[in-house]
């Protein structure tokens, strides 16, 4: 098990990929990306129990599912540093005959892919299928997924999200990635969420919160905390606030780096404040 | 000539019934979800043997489509049963990315296709399914003609590794298929050999393909009938086969004339060997309610069709 500051030391590497990748192609989006790299770090580093060698089937693994899919370079980061695929990769994001996508895909078959993203509101409902065909396996393992919260504006989550309760899918652990942000502003000024606990308590869920889920030792405890509760009869759901561009701090809090790429200048002063820990690709 | 008896009649969504029924018992890996139609998609003995493998979705396609794409990882043979409306046109976007692009093994089983559906009206009648279908990248699409073809069909795209979209309709209709039949996807059935004009025709079309070459064959027409019921991936060489003899076709089907079998069969002939043709098929409208029989003669899909279609291509050879 990595200790908190080999995990931390790992976020700020995962960072780095983030801005390097969005800047190398001038496209992506780095705000959503820095704002969840805890969270994946923690889940591949931590939580999950998962096979880098990668079976599409991933019979005896716990499985991750992105919904916001177009926070894709925090993914792809990750996957390469849990040993995915070679980390020299990264640098192709975005660009010709890539298998890194700009939002990710199956079909040129990276590894630790289950599904493509990038329409928003599909992961929830894949997430249960997989669930339910690890319960028809007898395959105890876990299944993860993730969702923006401005991708809540979906119905199709809520479908998802009344199947889920009434059908005790209790294998499914969800997270919402509550930045508060959107392409076009505010959440709250966009369509307002509204009380979230209480709608997912309304739908049947087990609802937890995590107060800062760029607190990696926070995030640990909310999903240790989901997996206790997992396995009664309710699926389970974590409220995790995050900060959109967290860690870079000219980025941090708005969403105007939602889908925007750093400069040259930018990148620098970016790279600057996150020290390179695993080494550059 | 095939011989049509009209006092055996039974409707294609009771040959998907009978197919999923059989798969329950012959293919453990096979399941079914529903969005609220178990009835109206003959499920119930598949549920009632293997209450397990069922799930039900509630009103809820896009959700349906979404966790039928999840079934597959870890195995899971899902069949998404609905109206064709509701699995094709209102989830169009949930297909594409999660079950199209992403390759996976899903199962489209769409009941009341067409107009056929009847008295419930044009919001039901989908004719644009089979030109959506087969616009995405790796979709089998499949339009069988009666009961055995749709039983024999769907016991096909089980055993097929990929995406199907599987049409079907509501009617009852006479049965002139072999029972326990051969099906292979991908490849047209001849019904009957002719040498002045070709019909291709598919799904309850086929019936009306071959009362019309009856009525050809009364005014000295040899019309040569084939049952296309994979649109996609299209028997491209019984086509042109077909054409190179006959020199024109007719294309028959309960669709949009544009996007369904008949532009698909014009860019085949078009490329391998251009030849007139005449297309059977609703025209740029929506329909309405009636009767099956009522609604194919307004909207201009009764054998009657069929037969001018015929003799007005073979005046443009």
């Amino acid at each position: 098990m990595p200790t908190i500051s080999e995990l931390q030391a790992i976020c700020s590497q995962v960072r780095r990929d983030i801005i390097r990748q969005t800047h190398g192609v001038q496209s992506g989006h780095p705000g959503g990306s820095l704002g969840c790299t805890e969270y994946m770090v923690a889940l591949y580093f931590e939580i999950m129990h998962h096979d880098k060698s990668f079976q599409m089937d991933g019979k005896g693994e716990d499985l991750f599912f992105l919904s916001n899919g177009h926070i894709s370079p925090v993914w792809y980061s990750v996957l390469a540093r849990s040993g995915y695929f070679p980390v020299s990769e990264l640098a192709t994001f975005r660009k010709l005959d890539s298998r890194l996508q700009g939002h990710p895909a199956t079909h040129e078959h990276l590894p630790g892919i289950r599904v493509a993203s990038g329409s928003l509101g599909q992961g929830m409902s894949v997430a249960i299928g997989a669930a339910l065909s690890k319960k028809l396996n007898g395959d105890s393992r876990m299944v993860y997924s993730l969702h923006g919260d401005g991708e809540l504006q979906e119905g199709q989550i809520w479908e998802a999200a009344m199947y889920a309760a009434h059908n005790k899918v209790d294998n499914l652990i969800s997270s919402i990635d509550l930045n508060g942000q959107q392409i076009d502003g505010p959440t709250e000024q966009v369509l307002s969420l509204g009380n979230l606990r209480a709608k997912w308590e309304a739908f049947g869920w087990d609802v937890l919160e995590c107060a800062d889920g760029n607190d990696i030792e926070q995030l640990l405890a909310a999903l240790n905390e989901a997996k206790q509760r997992s396995g009664n009869g309710k699926p389970v759901m974590i409220l995790m606030r995050t900060a959109m561009g967290k860690g870079v701090d000219f980025m941090e809090g708005t969403h105007h780096w939602h889908g925007v790429a750093p400069n040259d200048e930018q990148k620098d002063r970016a790279l600057a404040q996150l020290p390179e820990t695993l080494g550059d690709y | 000539m095939i011989q049509v008896d009209y006092s055996n009649k039974k409707d294609t969504r009771s040959g998907f019934g009978a197919g999923m029924a059989e798969l329950g018992r012959t293919n453990p890996d096979v399941v079914a979800l529903c969005a609220d139609l178990i009835g109206s998609l003959k499920l119930e003995k598949f549920i009632e043997e293997n209450p397990e493998r069922f799930f039900q979705t509630g009103i809820a396609e896009a959700n349906m489509m979404g966790i039928a794409a999840g079934l597959t990882i870890g195995g899971k043979i899902p069949f998404a049963c609905t109206f064709a409306n509701f699995a094709t046109g209102r989830v169009y976007d949930q297909i594409r990315q999660s079950i199209a692009y992403s390759g996976k093994n899903v199962k489209i089983a769409a009941s009341h296709a067409g107009l056929t559906l009847g008295e419930d009206g044009a919001t039901h009648q989908i004719l644009e399914d089979i030109g959506l279908m087969q616009m995405l990248p790796g979709f089998t699409v499949i339009n069988p003609c009666d009961y055995n073809q749709t039983k024999a069909a769907t016991i096909a795209a089980a055993a097929h590794d990929g995406p199907v979209y599987l049409r079907f309709g509501r009617p009852k209709w006479p049965v002139f298929t072999p029972e326990n039949q051969e099906f292979t996807i991908g490849k047209a059935w001849h019904i009957q050999s002719g040498t002045d004009v070709s019909i291709f025709a598919t799904g309850h079309m086929v019936l009306k393909a071959i009362e019309a070459a009856a009525q050809l064959q009364d005014k000295g027409v040899s019309a040569e009938v084939i049952n296309i019921h994979t649109i996609k991936p299209l028997d491209i060489q019984a086509v042109i086969e077909s054409v190179q003899k006959t020199r024109c076709a007719v294309i028959a089907e309960e669709h949009q004339r544009l996007g369904g079998l008949g532009s698909a069969i014009a860019q085949v002939t078009a490329e391998g060997c251009p030849v007139p043709l005449e297309f059977v098929a609703v025209q740029d409208s929506f329909g309405e309610s009636g009767t099956s029989d009522a609604l194919l003669e307004k909207y201009g899909l009764g054998a009657s069709h069929v037969t001018a279609a015929a003799l007005k291509v073979l005046s443009r050879k």
